[in-house]
């Protein structure tokens, strides 16, 4: 075992050489296809019919843009109604599960410990196995083509409020909870001045995932919204893989591009998060 | 001042609680319990097409059978269990030799954060576009792979990706492993760092070599957060939808055709027969039931013997305190 064994040092070196490669080729993995799709996004598509690969950019943006949207793919609607859906989902859906996570960990109530089991059996069900059910329920109060048959749901989010809980136990000492008590507080007022500023980490952990989770979410908006001033991003997405763009090469992937830039954005500068986040919850949707 | 003293104290502080836990409960009644029971009940009847009448069916489990039956739901049902494990195989594989690479204290590699942030970013990017970009990518006959084939000689001719069914549920199992293995390395590297220390420092001291380290301690540490990776891989791999829809529409001749993919093209494609789809959702929902229960059980038995474990020490001390009497 001795260290400076002639043998064992190269045998040390080729496999840290070794490792860096396997590394370096998955980033190359991981970098790839966007590279090739914003490379193409700016070349026309003779150009990309004669060599898809090029790393070179070319100069037909603004012409791929007009192709694009001359067509079924609206960039603009689908990231406003994107936006719209994803931004109050998250706020509500972190707001209330905090509420709803404050409520197991401060108060002693009769019904705690079946309303807490209930969270933890419902946290690995999809949405997916009653969506025909809500569907048709959906249909029949008209709330389909709505936006609050979208939004109202994350209001119920088990996977959060499981978070929110582990976060509160050691984050929130009650005895700041008494002492507001103390002062006369009201508990609404407790929970909103006190409880939330001090659960602000944990949350923001919680609203980058909802958020992003929301932006690409596909097989709701689907079925639900059936108008096309209504269609999110990753509805319009879908469009490009019809016949309509299908000799279209250089505007699919300009119209690809545009659906992940605010992801690209977000991602990039809130990565560190991400990932301890990610490390954190181990909680997958 | 005693009057407050008396609200503190007293049990009065329970409305509270279920004042703070109104909205879950409501919008949980509303649009998850009404809606899975809808669902259920929906099952049992003729429902086709929007704004029909619908009526119980005579033989109530027909919908059932016949979904049981269905070639194309059993093909679905065999291609999510394949194209979930030639995506998890792999996916575990790589995630714990990063894991090992990332967390061994002999050699460290550099630029750790890098290649993390680098090898997640897949999981976050909408799946809907990487499912486009990749038959963009791999198009026929000038898609970008098949230029880097014919440009290096690989090949002499493009290959048309997507007339093979092999190859379709092959790509769809790798984009999918693309997606998760920077997600699944991440879980396990904060599993190994919640590993107490002191262990490894033993194992150093006993002599043990990084391999034995990794087999014969990791490992075993890891096993709750190993079950726990394969358990929700496999129910998020069961709800299979983005990718194998938007890839190839399920195609070729339903080679990448996943459960969630048959009912949503059964509900609201062509003649939108909610009632088998409902029917096929309920199948669903019992398998992902069982392997949910199958996790809980697995979880919740640690700390079951936990529990016991200390209720038996807790009788031995008051017996021992008894014959100290």
């Amino acid at each position: 075992m001795s260290k400076n064994a002639p043998g064992k040092n190269k045998w040390t070196v080729a496999y840290t050489v070794f490792q860096y490669i396997v590394c370096i080729l998955l980033t190359c993995l991981s970098l790839l296809p966007f590279i090739i799709m914003i490379v193409n996004a700016t070349r026309s598509s003779a150009q990309i019919q004669a060599h898809a690969i090029s790393f070179l950019p070319g100069t037909n943006f603004s012409a791929n843009m007009k192709v694009l949207t001359t067509k079924t793919f609206h960039p603009l609607t689908g990231f406003f109604n994107s936006a719209i859906i994803a931004v109050s989902a998250t706020f509500l859906s972190v707001y209330f599960s905090t509420m709803t996570a404050y409520s197991i960990v401060a108060y002693d109530w009769k019904f705690k410990k079946a309303f807490f089991a209930l969270i933890m059996a419902v946290l690995m069900i999809p949405t997916q196995v009653s969506s025909i059910g809500f569907y048709q329920f959906m249909y029949k109060i008209n709330m389909t083509n709505n936006f609050l048959a979208l939004i109202l749901p994350a209001i119920a989010a088990p996977a959060t409020v499981f978070f929110m809980r582990q976060y509160m136990i050691p984050a929130l000492p009650m005895s700041i909870v008494q002492s507001a008590r103390i002062d006369g507080a009201s508990e609404f007022r407790t929970f909103n001045q006190i409880v939330i500023p001090m659960c602000k980490p944990g949350m923001a952990t919680q609203a980058i995932f909802t958020f992003v989770t929301q932006w690409n979410n596909l097989f709701m908006p689907m079925i639900l919204l059936t108008e096309k001033d209504k269609w999110t991003m990753p509805m319009m997405v879908s469009q490009l893989s019809g016949d309509m763009y299908k000799t279209e090469y250089g505007a699919v992937y300009l119209g690809l591009l545009l659906t992940v830039l605010p992801i690209f954005v977000i991602y990039f500068i809130l990565s560190k998060y991400i990932i301890a986040g990610v490390a954190l919850g181990g909680v997958k949707e | 001042m005693s009057g407050s003293q008396k609200h503190l104290k007293g049990m009065s502080y329970a409305k509270y609680g279920y004042l703070f836990a109104l909205p879950f409960i409501l919008i949980f009644l509303f649009f998850t319990l009404y809606p899975t029971i809808y669902t259920m009940i929906l099952g049992f009847t003729d429902a086709q097409g929007v704004g029909n009448t619908t009526s119980f069916l005579e033989e109530p489990f027909e919908n059932f059978r016949r979904i049981l039956t269905n070639n194309t739901f059993i093909t679905s049902l065999k291609n999510t269990v394949i194209l979930w494990m030639l995506n998890f195989i792999p996916q575990i594989t790589l995630a714990m030799v990063l894991t090992a690479w990332f967390t061994a204290r002999r050699i460290t590699i550099k630029g750790q954060g890098f290649f993390k942030v680098l090898f997640y970013m897949p999981n976050i990017i909408t799946a809907a576009t990487i499912a486009i970009l990749f038959n963009a990518l791999f198009g026929y006959p000038n898609g970008p792979v098949n230029d880097f084939l014919v440009s290096t000689g690989l090949k002499e001719s493009s290959v048309n990706f997507f007339v093979s069914k092999t190859g379709s549920q092959l790509i769809v199992a790798f984009i999918q492993f693309w997606i998760w293995y920077g997600n699944t390395m991440i879980v396990l590297i904060s599993g190994v760092l919640g590993i107490s220390p002191d262990i490894y420092e033993a194992a150093d001291i006993d002599g043990a070599n990084g391999l034995q380290i990794f087999f014969r301690i990791t490992i075993p540490n890891l096993k709750t957060v190993l079950l726990y990776t394969l358990v929700t891989s496999l129910i998020g791999g069961l709800n299979m939808f983005d990718i194998p829809k938007l890839y190839l529409r399920g195609g070729p001749d339903n080679a990448t055709k996943t459960v969630s993919v048959f009912i949503y093209d059964l509900a609201f494609t062509g003649k939108q027969q909610f009632a088998r789809a409902a029917a096929a959702s309920m199948l669903m929902f019992i398998i992902i039931s069982l392997c949910s229960a199958f996790l809980f059980w697995l979880l919740r038995d640690k700390e079951a013997i936990a529990l016991e474990k200390m209720k038996k020490q807790e009788m031995k001390e008051k017996r021992k305190g008894m014959s100290g009497l």
